[in-house]
């Protein structure tokens, strides 16, 4: 492309006179930031010499006070402990060795602790303080200050730090709290500024975790001027901040401790539901372990020991532990059923010990079988063929739908960590998770809950609740923050007709009540506390042919991890059900005889309100119960020294 | 002028090309770059590690690219320009597929050596683009609609994707840029009246769409503009930096703290202290007299490009040079504001001094661009 010579200056003429107009706005705005800079730093220089050099400010926060948790009479679950702690800071201790050298002849550090102090202080910068040890003695921590002038840079801070005072008791309902981590920064979009402050606590688990938010308050901030050295001249101004809210639980810490006790070192669960007003009085899982280990930081050796073990300190088994309800569920069954309008109370159904399906025999867990069973027979000798041929007339989808009603296979949502589920299994779940058909043997082993249903201890409670009250009994565990009482968990009356639910009552009264019943020997009979129930044991394992044939295994000669699971579901007292009760001891064995006396024991301290007293129990029973429950690890609430609430 | 020209005109060849590199220009930017490194050594408390090391080893890299732009012949980097502004285009494309997050945006792409930031190279293939796009086009038709808009979505294209990352600063440098060359190539003033009056209407909307549904900002970057109107607002989150960043400029004062001996960002007052906010250390430590001694260089290297740029004879060299330069200017200028509260903070680095990879290299590229026009051009009758 060929132009021409005065087209080519043309266009050079214009750039050069465009030039000049940008160049000009250039060395304008040069100008403007020569002067801007003129302003700040020569004549405005005095003013802020003053502030970055002689008085210069510093804005700390302080972090507020962390809420304290009670239990449903005030007894203080999670509280604020003072907590002296000695800090150092690189850039005025000179040489961090030399000075924890001089530090651990006053007080007496491990090697573990200085080694990490040291490593955390190379990781930040000189004059960020790196805390070496807290929980101190307040002795020490005076020694500290007294002999202040040759430790420089070492100083004793006081903080807050959490503590469970009943231990155990609350590992996992209330979890525990512990330094916030780079993980836990990570997940969060806009953090807190508290979160950067070093070693502070946020909940990690449980109730701590799930209401970090209320728990946690609002940052105060705090002008002060220091002068070169760091020495605090004055506070200028302070905006207080807002502590943590106050969460009163609704559960009873001595029941709480009475069950923890009584589960004593077995791998269960148990759950405790007032019926009025769906409050989780109780839910206890065990073996449990000592949530101020981890405030303070567990050691390597102590961790190993909690994970390392098949009964899973760790795992709050009231709520994450999906189990197949086994024989409980056939309440489920029956419900179904007599809605549906298949059976009447009356019908009989044929037991021989088993029900052929094809080729296939169902056994019934009684191998001589059970003969005519009605209804409440069904129940309270707990007649697997009697629920296969039921379950197969009902159809799956009822009886799916049926749990979900009965709060089985649905979530609660209760502020613990992890909540599971459990399953309620039916056509289109199988469908849609394995891509095949439902099978008839399925229907037969979902009758009996066996197969694919799961259930988590809280969601049997919830499920004994809602058929002893006829409402959809909703758990609560939050009873009132800062004084605010929660909705009730009472629930609008269940879409099921109220004859039907009576007659499974009835069926359930008849299991611990009448002589042939499967959990008649843990009976009550003090007046007005009569219990109803219903057992299960649930196999973990397939049992052969073979097997069969020889002579089913008993559970004491199995290893412990294919021994049945134990279950017991109860409510109390028959007449007026006060409270619902769910307990599973894994692998625990028969439910008759491991989980319903454990169910009966944690019912009659709930009614009660005090270790119960042996005439609750059958007459050759009582000398038995009285030694085992005055052998029980027990302790008062109320008699835990508690500061209450501190805040400094 | 032609490119055929070229052969009939003296242009220097072989090794003589060396003798007509702009020296000066050499001479400054190293100067500016040992600016640079003085204060990352400072700010890492006297230590090489970890930036100020790297960022030399870049700077060799840096200048042994430019010195490489600069030999090979102008006309080549015509030719090349909009290919080099598709694979720029194409990088930020990339950028949403695989880039890496970093600081919550999205504006790398890491090649395994080292973290490429396509955004970077994007605003010198811009000005590449469009200084061709004038050569080719007769002078006459630079104000006709059609020709303004072509120019216009080679510039809205990288901006949408820029911002798309999220990074607004970058975005409102690409605008501003090729805005700067389309004036340079003489379109008509009606056009940039439209865009200003446009713009204060665009503002307004930003403005009044905040708090609905679809709000045309995200709430991080609205929080910025608060701030920067008014920081004492937000003294602990993100008025922060520019409160810290005034403090440690004033207690600067005329001749400074001395080398090292800068409080504010010693003792960690200063975020970014040695990327965005270095130029605070800089003015903490040599007060007055350093700040305008940093700006003055920065002055004399856009001198030295625009008078360059007035001995080239074609356009491309012409437009090329000055649209490169003024991307300089924008980016000292825009940092300084920022860093003196006169804009609001946005993630513009201060060139040739903050650490950072892919800027440094990026502008290193471009001016060996300017060198070659330099050295390519026809000497004598």
């Amino acid at each position: 492309m060929k132009r021409s010579q005065r087209e080519a200056e043309e266009s050079s003429r214009r750039i050069g006179r465009r030039t000049l107009v940008l160049g000009g706005a250039q060395a304008l705005f040069a100008g403007v930031l020569a002067l801007r800079m003129r302003q700040l730093q020569v004549t405005q220089a005095d003013e802020f010499r003053l502030l970055a050099e002689e008085n210069r400010i510093n804005i700390r926060l302080i972090p507020p006070a962390r809420g304290i948790l009670y239990d449903r009479q005030g007894h203080v679950i999670a509280e604020n402990e003072q907590n002296y702690r000695i800090v150092i800071v690189r850039e005025d201790a000179g040489d961090p060795e030399q000075a924890l050298a001089r530090l651990t002849r006053l007080v007496r550090l491990d090697d573990e602790t200085v080694e990490r102090a040291l490593k955390e202080i190379r990781r930040h910068s000189p004059f960020v303080p790196v805390t070496i040890a807290d929980r101190m003695r307040w002795e020490e921590v005076a020694g500290v200050a007294v002999n202040a002038p040759v430790l420089p840079g070492i100083t004793p801070e006081v903080g807050q730090s959490r503590h469970y005072p009943m231990g155990p008791d609350f590992a996992h309902v209330v979890g525990y709290v512990g330094p916030v981590s780079d993980y836990d920064l990570s997940k969060l979009e806009d953090p807190d500024p508290l979160l950067q402050i070093p070693r502070f606590q946020i909940g990690k688990t449980g109730v701590e975790a799930k209401e970090e938010e209320l728990l946690r308050g609002k940052a105060g901030t705090r002008r002060i001027e220091v002068n070169a050295a760091g020495r605090v001249i004055r506070e200028l101004d302070r905006i207080d901040g807002q502590p943590g809210s106050d969460l009163q639980l609704t559960i009873d810490a001595g029941l709480q401790n009475f069950m923890q006790a009584r589960l004593g070192e077995e791998s269960a669960a148990a759950v405790v539901l007032d019926i009025e007003h769906g409050d989780v009085l109780g839910i206890a899982s065990s073996p449990s372990f000592d949530p101020n280990k981890f405030v303070q930081g567990i050691s390597v050796a102590d961790y190993r020991a909690l994970t390392g073990t098949p009964f899973r300190p760790l795992s709050n088994k009231a709520v994450q532990g999906a189990y197949p309800p086994g024989s409980t569920f056939k309440v489920v069954t029956a419900l179904a059923a007599l809605e549906a309008g298949v059976i009447t109370p009356e019908d009989t159904v044929w037991c021989p010990g088993y029900l052929k399906l094809g080729e296939r025999r169902f056994h019934c867990w009684s191998r001589g079988g059970h003969g005519h069973v009605n209804l409440t027979e069904s129940l309270q000798q707990s007649c697997d063929v009697y629920y296969y041929d039921v379950g197969q007339r009902v159809g799956i989808d009822n009886i799916a739908a049926m749990a979900r009603k009965l709060g089985l296979g649905v979530h609660h949502d209760l502020p613990m960590s992890a909540v599971a589920e459990g399953l309620a299994p039916d056509r289109a779940w199988k469908r849609a998770r394995y891509g095949q058909e439902w099978q008839v043997g399925d229907t037969l082993n979902a009758s009996i809950g066996q197969g694919y249903v799961l259930a988590t201890p809280l969601q049997l409670a919830v499920m004994s609740a809602r058929i002893a009250s006829g409402r959809a009994v909703t758990p609560r565990l939050v009873r009132s923050i800062d004084g605010v009482e929660q909705p009730s968990g009472a629930g609008a009356p269940l879409d099921i007709h109220p004859v039907n639910l009576a007659r499974i009552r009835k069926g359930m009264d008849a299991v611990v009540n009448s002589r042939r019943g499967t959990a008649h020997r843990s009976r009550v009979v003090a007046e007005g506390m009569a219990m109803a129930g219903k057992t299960g044991t649930s196999q973990v394992r397939n049992i052969t042919a073979a097997e069969r044939a020889a002579g089913v295994f008993r559970n004491e000669d199995l290893p412990w991890e294919r021994r049945d699971h134990a279950l017991f579901v109860a409510f109390a007292p028959v007449e007026a059900p006060k409270v619902a009760v769910a307990v599973v001891v894994e692998h625990g064995g028969g439910g008759s005889a491991v989980a319903a006396p454990i169910a009966r024991d944690i019912t009659l301290r709930a009614l009660y309100g005090r270790v119960p007293p042996g005439e609750a129990y059958p007459s050759d029973q009582r000398w038995e119960a009285e030694r085992r429950l005055n052998d029980l690890p027990l302790r008062d609430p109320g008699s835990f020294a508690s500061g209450g609430r501190s805040r400094a | 002028m032609s490119y055929l020209e070229y052969n009939v005109k003296r242009v220097p060849t072989g090794l003589s090309k060396v003798l007509y590199v702009n020296w000066a220009l050499v001479l400054l930017l190293t100067a500016v770059a040992g600016i640079g490194f003085m204060m990352l050594y400072s700010v890492a408390g006297g230590r090489l590690e970890p930036w100020a090391d790297p960022q030399m080893k870049r700077f060799a890299l840096g200048m042994t690219v430019m010195f490489v732009v600069a030999f090979v012949p102008i006309w080549f980097w015509r030719n090349m320009a909009a290919l080099a502004y598709g694979i720029s285009v194409l990088l930020l494309v990339a950028v949403d597929f695989f880039g890496t997050v970093g600081m919550g945006a999205q504006r790398w792409i890491d090649l395994g050596v080292f973290r490429l930031q396509p955004s970077e190279l994007s605003k010198i293939t811009l000005v590449m683009m469009l200084a061709a796009y004038y050569d080719w086009l007769d002078i006459r038709h630079v104000s006709k609609p059609q020709f303004v808009a072509l120019p216009l979505l080679l510039i809205l294209l990288p901006t949408a994707l820029v911002l798309k990352q999220p990074d607004l600063g970058t975005a409102l440098l690409l605008i501003a840029g090729g805005g700067i060359i389309m004036f340079l190539a003489g379109v008509h003033w009606a056009y940039f009246a439209v865009v200003v009056a446009g713009g204060v209407g665009l503002v307004s909307a930003v403005f009044a769409s905040r708090g609905t549904p679809w709000q045309l900002l995200k709430d991080y970057q609205f929080r910025r503009i608060d701030t920067f109107l008014d920081p004492s607002s937000d003294p602990l989150g993100a008025g922060y930096h520019i409160t810290q960043s005034k403090i440690a400029l004033g207690s600067g004062g005329w001749a400074g703290r001395g080398f090292m001996q800068g409080t504010q960002s010693r003792l960690n007052f200063l975020p970014e202290k040695h990327t965005d906010f270095i130029f605070t250390t800089l003015a903490e430590e040599f007060g007055f007299i350093g700040g305008i001694s940093l700006l003055a260089l920065y002055v004399l290297i856009i001198v030295f490009c625009i008078s360059s740029a007035m001995q080239t004879r074609d356009r491309f060299s012409s437009l090329l040079t000055l649209g490169i330069a003024a991307t300089f200017f924008l980016f000292f200028a825009v940092n300084m504001s920022m860093v003196m509260g006169l804009a609001p903070v946005v993630g513009v680095p201060l060139p040739l001094v903050s650490y950072g990879g892919s800027a440094m290299l990026v502008l290193l590229a471009a001016f060996g661009l300017v060198q070659s026009a330099h050295i390519h051009r026809p000497r004598g009758r």
